[in-house]
């Protein structure tokens, strides 16, 4: 039977492996959000460990709402892109430096 | 002793998916491979008996956020190559960040135990447990104002995406209904009073 000990780990894995994509892929958006999907995907898997191995319902109840926020984060981060896109004609991170002055 | 093997081949699975994800050359092949991701994560979750949140990672994650991902990653013709240009120089950073993290939650979680919480198998559930019900109860009693403020949050953030991605386009011709309908006689025909004129 699997303890808490393995899926603890194992989130532990997927969030450093999200933290070690956005070092990675500094320059192109799109990876960078997918990695931030990584690391949430890490946070979820640790709250409903801690839910089941603890026997309260709360914490899938927050992984419910960190899905909602993250869906909504993904939607508008997405729109910002393709208007960052149709205004730019790149999604690099290094042009995005308008406000320098 | 079967879910210790399953727990394990998904997990391999999972890691994996995971390094494909941040390695893969093609945003396309990243976005698939993150699919993946969630679908082992869901296996994961349903032999942590969360089958309601398992189901929802694999609707809203998989068939929506996902999907969009992918519409925008097709969308946008990104040059792939220059992305890769000056990569190697952060693979230390990366690794040294990532196993730091890596060694500093086994140390806690596997090696100090959480205070001996870490090794303890799941409490065993009631026959006729049910984990949406179990979910449901909870979400629309206790957490029912944050379920509206999550309802909110939703609803601002389609309405923002679709004002952030409206775009007018010009130099097509649109049917305005409410002007066709309003227009009166008047407004178009000029009659125009002359004198007859002889034939020639």
């Amino acid at each position: 039977m699997i303890t808490l000990t393995e899926v603890l780990v194992l989130s532990g894995i997927l969030f450093s492996i999200g933290v070690a994509g956005v070092f990675l892929n500094r320059k192109n958006i799109i990876v960078l959000l997918m990695c931030i999907e990584l690391m949430l995907l890490a946070v979820n898997f640790n709250f409903v460990a801690f839910s089941r191995f603890s026997g309260d319902i709360g914490g899938q109840i927050f992984v419910f709402f960190i899905l909602t926020v993250a869906a909504a984060e993904a939607a508008i981060g997405l729109a910002i892109l393709v208007v960052l896109f149709r205004e730019r004609r790149s999604i690099d991170v290094e042009d995005i430096d308008t406000l320098q002055g | 002793m079967f879910a210790t093997i399953l727990f394990f081949g998904i997990a391999a699975v999972l890691v994996c998916a995971a390094l494909g994800v941040i390695l893969a050359r093609n945003p396309v092949h990243c976005a698939l491979l993150l699919v993946l991701c969630f679908f082992a994560s869901s296996v994961i979750w349903l032999m942590l008996d969360a089958e309601f949140l398992a189901i929802v990672l694999v609707l809203v994650y998989v068939g929506a956020v996902m999907v969009l991902f992918l519409f925008v990653v097709m969308m946008l013709d990104i040059d792939i190559e220059q992305f890769r240009k000056g990569v190697a120089g952060y693979w230390p950073l990366a690794a040294a960040v990532a196993g730091f993290v890596v060694f500093a939650i086994i140390n806690v979680v596997a090696v100090k135990h959480l205070g001996g919480m870490s090794v303890r198998t799941a409490p065993a559930l009631a026959d006729n447990y049910s984990n949406t019900r179990a979910l449901g109860t909870v979400l629309f009693t206790r957490y029912a104002y944050p379920t509206q403020v999550a309802a909110i949050i939703l609803l601002v953030a389609s309405v923002a995406a679709i004002i952030l991605t409206l775009r007018q386009r010009t130099g097509y011709k649109p049917q305005d209904i409410a002007q066709q309908v309003a227009v009166r006689a008047e407004d178009r025909v000029r009659i125009v009073k002359m004198a007859a004129e002889k034939r020639q």
